[in-house]
């Protein structure tokens, strides 16, 4: 295939020329949500390498993991882990060929904001209550 | 009837796999849905908990298999997720093939080791 990458050819409109639109923001979004979460599998795979090495090592993970910092990114990875699984769930809607009327698409990208918040904050409160 | 040329395609496309990305990143995402919330659950239920309480939780049966589970499910989802970000802004053609190796290098890593984890603490070592 031809390296089409230095021709001086015009380009469609990208991004920057639209307004922002609510389902043109959350499809952005599910895909910043996607590469976090892959690169924040790192932290996974650390937590049960930790688990598997032995008290000492799980008890310095552990407390990283119980600093405010943390938490913080804890906190984060949470909201986009359901951000990025209710965005899967439109998805699957519109797979099934449905969901594409504009007041449908619109709701669905402000439920699966306002839900990804909601489940995060339920979350993290069990978490809590459960300590 | 009319048949266009790409409705006569052999081989299964230019990349030779069909709709098997398609299918298999629906696939992995579906299994994702229930995988994920039980993965959230059990992290819940063991935050803060001991390192003999997380390893005892750990290595029962069913969360060892559901870990594992999630574990393969996510990596097999998040290698072609990430897969398509690639091809979508990597044009150079030698820099595409060079991230998408180490997007698969990284993916089996994550992977290996957390499988391995997992086993580890599950046989008791």
């Amino acid at each position: 295939m031809a390296d089409t990458s230095h021709d001086n050819r015009p380009l469609s409109p990208h991004l920057q020329v639209f307004r922002p639109l609510i389902t043109m923001v959350m499809s952005i979004v599910h895909r910043i949500t996607g590469a976090a979460l892959y690169f924040g599998t790192v932290l996974v795979a650390w937590w049960l390498i930790a688990a598997a090495s032995g008290p000492e090592y799980f008890a310095y993970v552990d407390g990283f993991f119980g600093s405010l910092f943390g938490r913080l990114i804890l906190f984060g990875y949470t909201w986009a882990l359901m951000h990025h699984m209710l965005g899967g769930l439109r998805h699957f809607i519109w797979d099934m060929g449905a969901g594409f009327e504009l007041s449908t698409a619109n709701r669905m990208a402000w439920a699966s904001l306002a839900g990804s918040v909601t489940l995060t904050i339920l979350i993290w409160i069990i978490g809590y209550m459960a300590r | 009837m009319m048949r266009t040329p790409l409705g006569e395609v052999r081989g299964l496309g230019s990349a030779k796999e069909g709709t098997g990305h398609f299918v298999r990143q629906r696939l992995t995402a579906f299994a994702n849905v229930p995988l994920i919330l039980a993965f959230v659950c059990i992290l819940v239920s063991v935050q803060g908990e001991s390192h003999a309480s997380v390893v005892a939780t750990l290595s029962s049966p069913i969360v060892a298999v559901i870990m594992l589970a999630v574990i393969l499910s996510a990596v097999i989802h998040m290698r072609i997720g990430m897969q398509v970000i690639i091809e979508d802004y990597v044009h150079g053609e030698g820099l595409k093939l060079i991230c998408l190796a180490f997007n698969s290098l990284f993916a089996a890593s994550i992977g290996l080791l957390s499988a391995f984890a997992l086993l580890k603490i599950a046989f008791g070592g």
